[in-house]
């Protein structure tokens, strides 16, 4: 697995999501996982139930935090009152890395719970970096933002998304969550190549990967990570992996959710298609092949 | 923290975007056009607030694709938006639901979410302000207002025992060392003291027993509203004075009725009155003697202190508590 700075060095596996359903069977039967990704938001609580399960969680497994919350592409200046929260909430976990996406969510105080595209200009990538930048400095662990899956595009747009993608991470410099699912669902709801995507983007930046199901419409895709993974999301998966080296993976399912093994052996499902990336040709080995540039 | 007034709607998206004010300009316009009410097909309204058609109004700052509209793009948005709040609201308020049956309960979620959209990261906070709100819109609940403001409090305080922050419990040789007349004690943060006309304890047992309610993670996307159970006799909510405390246990909740002296009691003490003032407030106008009150005292001392509700003091408890006498 490639250890890059991005994900603070570490080599994590095949993980997946903590989700409720799931804590009676991993707090009694303590089953063997890599690693398990969190939902900083549902854990930035001030007591009880959560924290108890987050602290026998932290006891057995490594934990990395993914929000949902700290909208990097919103206008407005972080709320350093979550910000605090979420810096406690590392503390805790001691989460190697942290990711969240890229997105906007939230103008003059209010909140949407959504993760909204951004318009992708060198203004909002300025703007964008500029809090990605803070947010790391501020917690003292490596960001890495996370493609998003999206149904519109703006019209005062000046480049690709993945154009975008990477000029907030070269200004920002910080790590990418490829979530190749998101990929696959915009490229079909606008029309692009998700192989142009995947292939210009910086890769020695990928520090973890998502994989997830999504739910096809008659006239668009939705990312509703309820199914399991389909086939041309593992094909990205696979050639997402033979570029960027065999990196931290993680399935999202998030909604009807079924048994916690069922989830896991789907997650697992992604050593076949890295052995695939393998058998295919060179699997770039990250940070240490490319150099380490920015 | 929700309801905050009214925000101001933009008449049109920046047509170029080159500094962080246009973005944020684009990101208001966008945010109103989510904010907005769906329409009767839980479909985007067809026009904009200064009577724009709203085709017009989305092709100006979306583009179109070769299978949706502007319009339709930007109407996925707008759905997911009140899908995914009006699913939250729906989980983290059974007993209103069943209380006002399912139409009006829709009305109410939507004026409310409308009046007071989220100002919150998390979606754990969205009825921190309903029952002020359902106070101050009374017609919404109308003949059923006090009802429905009793169900919201209690609802609201069983998430804050979930997740509520906690303090150190008081060590018990401070409590024996000092005296009543300077000794001042807090009541966990997370325990929520209620004074009700109907018993609404009784109540949400029966409902959450009628509709097995569960939380669940919520999704990123929203698709559709999901549809509610198939409604059933709603049951009764019982005209009674009670008074309870909504707490946790072992990180999980419960509620406890207290008679009128342990209600006023923990009031005073929370409120900040030492021991000896809390207890003078508690038993006036009681017939009891000094020994059956102290004896009465220690009893419940005793079981607070088993359930961890005493602790130093200091802060202020969950918002909606009652007010005590000075």
């Amino acid at each position: 697995m490639p250890a890059n700075r991005f994900n603070g060095f570490n080599d994590y596996g095949i993980g997946i999501g903590l989700r409720v359903p799931h804590y009676g069977h991993i707090l009694s039967e303590k089953p063997t996982v890599d690693w398990f990704e969190i939902i900083s938001e549902n854990f930035m609580a001030d007591g009880g139930r959560p924290l108890e399960v987050l602290d026998r969680i932290l006891e057995q497994y490594r934990v990395v935090q993914h929000g949902v919350s700290l909208y990097f592409g919103s206008a407005d200046r972080f709320d350093r009152a979550h910000l605090r929260r979420l810096k406690n909430l590392v503390k805790r976990t001691g989460t190697p890395w942290l990711t969240d996406h890229l997105c906007w969510g939230s103008v003059d105080g209010t909140y949407t719970h959504d993760l909204l595209p951004m318009p992708y200009t060198f203004a909002a990538a300025k703007r964008t970096a500029e809090k990605i930048r803070y947010a790391q400095d501020f917690l003292g662990v490596p960001i890495c933002v996370e493609n998003v899956s999206s149904y519109t595009e703006y019209h005062v747009s000046e480049m690709t998304e993945w154009e975008f993608l990477s000029e907030v991470v070269e200004l920002a410099d910080c790590g990418i969550l490829l979530d190749v699912n998101n990929i696959y669902v915009s490229s079909k709801n606008h029309g692009f190549n998700p192989v142009d995507y995947i292939d210009n983007i910086p890769h020695h930046r990928v520090a973890q990967m998502h994989i997830a199901g999504h739910t096809k419409f008659e006239k668009y895709i939705l990312d509703t990570h309820d199914h399991p993974v389909l086939d041309p999301v593992w094909k990205l998966y696979t050639r997402a992996t033979r570029l960027c080296g065999v990196t931290a993976t993680l399935l999202e399912w998030d909604d009807r959710i079924p048994s916690f093994e069922e989830v896991h052996d789907e997650a697992l499902k992604a050593n076949r298609y890295i052995a695939e990336a393998r058998q295919a040709g060179e699997v770039a080995i990250g940070a240490q092949r490319r150099g380490r540039r920015g | 923290m929700s309801g905050r007034g009214t925000l101001p709607v933009p008449r049109r998206a920046p047509l170029a975007l080159r500094s962080t004010e246009d973005l944020r300009a684009l990101q208001r316009f966008m945010a109103a056009a989510l904010r907005r009410r769906l329409a009767p097909g839980e479909r985007m309204q067809a026009r904009w607030t200064d009577g724009r058609a709203m085709t017009r109004v989305a092709g100006e700052f979306m583009k179109p694709n070769d299978r949706l509209t502007s319009f339709e793009r930007l109407e996925i948005y707008n759905r997911q938006y009140w899908f995914r709040l009006l699913e939250s609201f729906r989980e983290d308020a059974p007993g209103l639901f069943a209380l006002l049956g399912e139409r009006r309960f829709w009305r109410l979620a939507e004026a409310y979410l409308e009046d007071c959209p989220p100002h919150s990261y998390t979606l754990r906070d969205l009825c921190a302000g309903l029952a002020s709100y359902l106070r101050t819109h009374p017609s919404l609940t109308s003949p059923l207002t006090r009802e429905a403001v009793a169900v919201a409090r209690f609802e609201w305080a069983q998430i804050v025992a979930f997740d509520g922050p906690s303090r150190p419990p008081v060590p018990d040789e401070r409590l024996a060392r000092s005296a009543p007349g300077r000794l001042r004690l807090g009541i966990q943060p997370y325990v929520t003291l209620l004074e009700l006309d109907h018993a609404v304890d009784d109540y949400v047992i029966a409902v959450k027993q009628r509709d097995g309610a569960l939380r669940s993670g919520a999704s990123n996307a929203v698709a559709r509203r999901r549809k509610s159970a198939a409604a059933a006799a709603a049951p009764e909510l019982r005209r009674e004075r009670v008074r309870l405390a909504v707490h946790r246990v072992d990180n999980q909740v419960y509620f406890k009725r207290l008679d009128a002296v342990e209600f006023r009691l923990l009031r005073a003490l929370r409120a900040g009155r030492t021991l000896a003032r809390a207890c003078e407030i508690a038993f006036r106008g009681s017939r009891e003697g000094v020994e059956a009150r102290a004896a009465r005292v220690q009893s419940a001392f005793a079981q607070w202190r088993r359930l961890g509700w005493i602790c130093a003091p200091g802060g202020k408890g969950p918002k909606g508590q009652e007010k005590v006498e000075r």
